[in-house]
């Protein structure tokens, strides 16, 4: 991590507020916040204090009401939709609490989706593919169908997928949530492995403290706005 | 192609549910490709009729009949160039069930009249010089077995011999075929003057004329001569195109064209409704997988494009195996050719049936697709979670 550089993901005033009827919900008021290429941050706070709509705001899958979102210098919330899916799929890799794989597609398969984006050849994927599925330790694994595999095999599969692209910018939204305690820390090895070896820049969103200490900063949220922010 | 196993893959899913869509579908287009080839062989005579030729038949029916002077005098109107006549024989061979069209011509002037009729030259004269002669069409005399040389004996409800009996004996002389598909080659033709000769009532009397006219810009034009020639004559007429003619002979049992075309409307709206509410249903099911491929970077245009494949391919596949039978069965010939002479599938009716097959494709999934396209991806997978 590096603060003398600029930051890679740069929010500023950034309000959100969803419609429900003739009532206005306020999930994010106001909000600044910087993560530095590097950094692994970890998002606590209770349910509905905004953690996900910030994670969701940061990774181009929703628009702020107010503010702006910087990542690696670009304005993302300025640009159409269809530059916004462009830009997920150079920039970002998701990681959610329920893996959310294809079931119909094999690991294989499923690490290779955002490939297809790519203008990659089907031998360049494979080699992509064996490459990410490696680095989680899956390479053995690799014909198998989500169903075949366990819930740490399938968040496994999960963070391949993400990777794969080698994107700036990994994001996960309760990545050990659904997942017992060993199979959890083995996932939370797994990211800090990528954020320390490969250099790659976490952002994570979590109710586990035991969790969000494996990250080198945490911030709180309450009621859509910073509380507290220390190192792990 | 890169996205072809994914798009095979949703389809299937749920195996039981796209197969038994899928069987709807190729039962539809099954019966789709049943109906035009139906359609085809009953309104044959009407697809052969040529632009040049009129029919002048009794005014009041086409049952009622004319004298056979008639011919003559139609022949001296301005503008037409021949007239053949013919009338109906409606012979039977052996067997009530063994009916097929009979009729007695003029053997020269009729072949002149209708050269889709193919004959070779050696038969053509055979049968012009024997006078109890006939010719058989293709599918007729394999359906009979019938060859060259033979004696066939047909009988006839309807013209008793002079000695009372209905039986009449003829030769096979020749075995046409048709110079187009849809030519109908399940008639058989004789001599007319056997037959007046040998019938016990109505000599000198014929069906109906065919006529051919010099100019067909002008047919309107001399069958507003041919009728007014005999009207206020106890034989007036009607004159007609052949193709009216043919039609209104067919359309005896109903409007042909309209009750098939109503058929396959009903069945294709069905099978649209079927496959609409299975590609609904199956987005329905993906909302959170679709919401995962747009955070993958998918765009709204390829999440549309994603679900209008997979309900494009179950189309294809279905549809076009069910076009695909029907024309392997017409290949095996008419199971039945007493009714339906004509057998085959026509293309512009195929084509029709794989435009039918993209149409289905795009408009079971236009609003399931669209749907999906507009689906924000925070959204999809906060109902996914």
């Amino acid at each position: 991590m590096s603060e003398s550089q600029p930051p890679l993901v740069r929010v500023r005033g950034v309000d959100k507020v969803y419609h429900r009827g003739s009532e206005d919900i306020h999930v994010l008021l106001n909000l600044d916040l910087d993560v530095h290429p590097g950094e692994f941050l970890a998002l606590m706070g209770p349910s509905g204090s905004g953690k996900s709509t910030l994670l969701n705001l940061i990774g181009g899958l929703d628009r702020p009401s107010q503010g702006t979102i910087e990542i690696g210098g670009e304005r993302i919330d300025e640009i159409s939709s269809r530059q916004l899916a462009a830009w997920r799929a150079r920039h970002v890799g998701f990681v959610f609490q329920f893996y959310n794989l294809m079931p119909v597609m094999n690991a294989e398969r499923n690490v290779e989706l955002p490939l297809l984006l790519t203008h990659l050849n089907r031998g360049e994927r494979r080699q992509h593919v064996e490459t990410a599925l490696h680095v989680v330790g899956l390479a053995d694994r690799s014909r198998h169908h989500p169903r075949q595999l366990s819930g740490g095999e399938q968040q496994r599969v999960g963070i391949a997928r993400a990777i794969v692209t080698d994107p700036t910018l990994l994001l996960c939204d309760e990545p050990t949530g659904d997942l017992d305690r060993k199979s959890g820390d083995e996932i939370l090895g797994l990211l800090q492995a990528l954020n320390r070896e490969q250099g790659k820049t976490i952002i994570m969103v979590t109710h586990d403290p035991h969790a969000a200490q494996r990250a080198s900063r945490i911030v709180y949220l309450e009621k859509g706005q910073l509380v507290s922010e220390r190192p792990s | 192609m890169k996205f072809f196993r994914l798009v095979w893959g949703n389809l299937w899913r749920k195996p039981l549910r796209t197969t038994l869509t899928g069987l709807s579908v190729f039962v539809a287009f099954l019966l789709f490709g049943l109906l035009c080839v139906i359609r085809q062989s009953l309104t044959a005579g009407i697809s052969m009729a040529g632009a040049d030729r009129l029919v002048t038949r009794q005014k009041v029916s086409i049952i009622q009949m004319l004298p056979v002077s008639y011919g003559d005098r139609i022949a001296q109107i301005p503008g037409v160039a021949a007239v053949v006549h013919q009338s109906w024989f409606g012979g039977i061979y052996k067997d009530p069930k063994n009916f097929f069209p009979s009729m007695p011509v003029q053997p020269e002037k009729y072949l002149e009249m209708y050269p889709e009729f193919v004959l070779p030259e050696a038969q053509r004269k055979a049968w012009i010089a024997d006078r109890r002669g006939a010719i058989v069409g293709r599918s007729l005399a394999e359906r009979f077995g019938w060859k060259i040389g033979d004696t066939v004996p047909l009988m006839s409800p309807i013209w008793r011999r002079a000695d009372g009996s209905g039986a009449w004996e003829f030769h096979v002389d020749g075995i046409y075929s048709g110079a187009k598909k849809s030519t109908d080659t399940s008639q058989f033709f004789f001599h007319y003057k056997y037959y007046d000769e040998g019938r016990s009532f109505a000599k000198g009397m014929v069906g109906w004329y065919t006529v051919r006219v010099k100019d067909p810009a002008k047919a309107d034009e001399v069958a507003k001569t041919i009728d007014a020639e005999f009207a206020n004559s106890p034989y007036e007429t009607k004159t007609e195109p052949e193709g009216a003619f043919a039609q209104a002979f067919a359309q005896q049992v109903g409007n042909i064209g309209a009750i098939m075309m109503s058929i396959q409307a009903a069945v294709f709206l069905t099978i649209l409704f079927v496959a609409a509410n299975t590609v609904a249903q199956a987005v329905r099911e993906r909302t959170e997988e679709i919401g995962v491929l747009k955070a993958l970077g998918f765009s709204n245009r390829m999440v549309f494009g994603l679900v209008l494949a997979e309900s494009l391919l179950l189309a294809a596949v279905a549809g076009l195996a069910g076009l695909g039978l029907i024309w392997l069965i017409t290949l095996g010939g008419s199971p039945s050719p007493a009714f339906l002479p004509v057998f085959y599938f026509p293309i512009p009716d195929f084509m029709v049936g794989v435009f039918l097959v993209a149409l289905l494709g795009v408009f079971a999934a236009a609003l399931p697709a669209w749907q999906a396209m507009r689906m924000g991806v925070a959204e999809a997978l906060r109902r996914a979670t």
